[in-house]
């Protein structure tokens, strides 16, 4: 079976001459959950709006299951659902006229269309706002009837540019559950997002792109196991005003704001030789948390390291 | 089962029809309040003292003008507002990532520009017979060129959307172009009152040609050969067409 995404070669310079992409190459297999993270202007609203047919790219090829961009366009556009980083739809439009008129531009009958999109409106929890001006939902609910529209037309693969910016933690849990029930029915999934606990929760498989290269790319697992540095906090009964030396040699402690202490472990170390460190300074420890999820810190690590 | 463009098709001018009715306060009643000025004003009051144009009482040599001077400008400007306003709110990728052809895109857009322009004419034709009498010399010729100019209208509407990049770059066209071409375009006057220097001039006019044709059919007078307007629309037809697929095709506008 082809797979759902082949990229390969991919150049984006756009008419100013900023050259957004450096010949990228990618791969998502079918039924995947993939992630594809960088920071801003990276480069992945662009490779996406390639894919999409949003962009134009400059040369490469990209592969949509199996399907060629420049000579089976319409067959990559009809396996695609696409969801933008940007609210693009008529915001004067009904929810309901929003949806179904999608579903005609995918040849879709009216009466099929409006089935589909009674389904995937009440799925999302929007279909008591069917008969609402779209400007008149909240940010959340604008997300998600992206999401109802770029269904509609049950496509194989969907495209999430950042699906959950700007929605609260409640509403993007909710969008996640969707989303991993739709993966497991069968439907490949490719987002972007700032948020790397939404990566490192739903994509199994990620790619982190930076200044138009791709700088890392494989099994969120893999990718996380070979990054030998973690980062915690610790907290103690009492505050901390000078650093043992072994703390400071073995694993890079500095003291932070209120008394704690921040230290990192590497591949070979144990939190069980930290504590034993504490123990042999007599420092009471109350608690412990990860500076930032490991996830986060392979991202700052491998984008920082690529500038 | 219906083709998939088809339904595409219909789509799209089901969605343009539904604007322009949706917002008639804008689109369909100022042409209706403007063009009843003008009969007043023009036709009735400052008419009477003009006296015949062209054989017919002056009224009735206007109507036919006004009705393709509104034909003209709804269809342009039901189009050219609806696609820039598509661009700009960025609902017009709805239509780009999904399978929809080029032509489909203009041909819809066209469909839903030609059927404002249309109401539009109806409604004002409507309204002048309140005024004055309508014999309809040739009803197909009276079809077929309003027919004809509202889709000229309606691509060059969607050519100016797809190079305006703001609101403004949409009103220029009409107000420095379409305007004042309409108003010299034989709309109140025949050419032959002119000197033979503005008589000729005034051929090098597009809005000439459509406004006597379209007169042509209804009451039976035209100052230019009919034939030769009929060649240069569909001239226009096939080279403004031609442009607007090269612009889609290339995402001019719509694709960075």
């Amino acid at each position: 079976m082809a797979n759902a995404l082949e990229i390969s070669n991919l150049v984006k310079v756009y008419d100013n001459g900023f050259k957004a992409l450096n010949g990228i190459d990618l791969t998502v297999p079918q039924g995947d959950f993939f992630a594809l993270l960088g920071p801003n202007g990276a480069g992945k609203s662009t490779s996406l709006g390639i894919v999409s047919s949003l962009v134009n790219k400059t040369s490469g090829t990209v592969k949509v299951n199996g399907f060629d961009l420049d000579s089976q366009r319409e067959q990559v556009k009809r396996s695609l659902g696409v969801v933008p980083q940007e609210f693009n739809f008529n915001a004067f439009e009904k929810v309901l006229d929003i949806v179904v008129q999608q579903a005609g531009y995918y040849g879709l009958p009216r009466k099929l269309a409006l089935t589909r999109a009674e389904t995937y409106l009440k799925q999302l929890d929007l279909w008591e706002k069917r008969d609402t001006a779209a400007r008149m939902l909240s940010g959340g609910m604008k997300r998600r009837l992206m999401i109802a529209r770029a269904l509609v037309h049950e496509p194989k693969i969907l495209i999430l540019d950042e699906p959950t910016a700007g929605v609260d933690i409640e509403i993007r849990r909710s969008m996640w559950r969707f989303l991993n029930e739709l993966n497991r029915q069968g439907t490949t999934i490719i987002l972007t997002t700032h948020y790397l606990e939404e990566a490192e929760t739903l994509c199994p498989n990620l790619a982190i792109i930076g200044k138009g290269n791709i700088i890392a790319q494989g099994p969120t697992k893999a990718l996380l196991k070979d990054k030998d540095r973690s980062t915690f906090v610790a907290d103690f009964t009492a505050s901390i005003t000078e650093l043992p030396p072994t703390l400071v040699s073995d694993y890079g402690a500095t003291l932070v704001e209120g008394g704690s202490i921040e230290f990192h472990t590497r591949q070979g170390q144990t939190l069980n030789e930290v504590f034993a460190c504490f123990n042999e300074h007599d420092l009471e420890a109350i608690s412990i948390r990860p500076k930032t999820n490991r996830l986060e810190e392979l991202f700052v690590d491998l984008t920082t390291e690529s500038e | 089962m219906t083709h998939p463009y088809w339904v595409a098709f219909t789509s799209i001018v089901y969605k343009e029809v539904r604007r322009f009715l949706r917002i008639w306060p804008q689109t369909l009643l100022p042409p209706a309040i403007t063009m009843v000025l003008y009969f007043v004003i023009f036709g009735n009051l400052i008419g009477r003292r003009i006296g015949d144009m062209g054989g017919f009482d002056y009224m009735q040599f206007i109507v036919p003008g006004l009705i393709m001077m509104t034909v003209i400008t709804n269809s342009y400007g039901n189009v050219s507002s609806s696609f820039f306003s598509n661009k700009f709110q960025k609902s017009i990728e709805e239509l780009l990532v999904s399978p929809v052809p080029n032509w489909i895109i203009l041909s819809g857009f066209v469909v839903g520009g030609v059927a404002r322009g249309l109401a539009c004419g109806l409604i004002v034709m409507l309204l002048s017979l309140w005024f004055t009498h309508l014999p309809i010399s040739n009803l197909a010729i009276t079809v077929s060129v309003i027919l004809m100019t509202a889709v000229v209208f309606s691509i060059a509407g969607l050519i100016n959307a797809i190079f305006a990049t703001k609101f403004d770059d949409v009103t220029i066209v009409p107000t420095f172009i379409l305007t004042p071409l309409t108003y010299l375009g034989g709309v109140f006057y025949s050419v032959s009152l002119l000197p033979d220097v503005w008589q000729w001039i005034s051929k090098l006019n597009p809005i000439l040609y459509m406004v006597n044709t379209f007169r042509y059919g209804i009451i039976g007078v035209s100052d230019i050969p009919i034939g030769f307007a009929y060649f240069m629309l569909f001239v226009f037809v096939v080279v403004l067409g031609g442009w607007a697929m090269y612009l889609l095709n290339t995402g001019r506008g719509l694709r960075s």
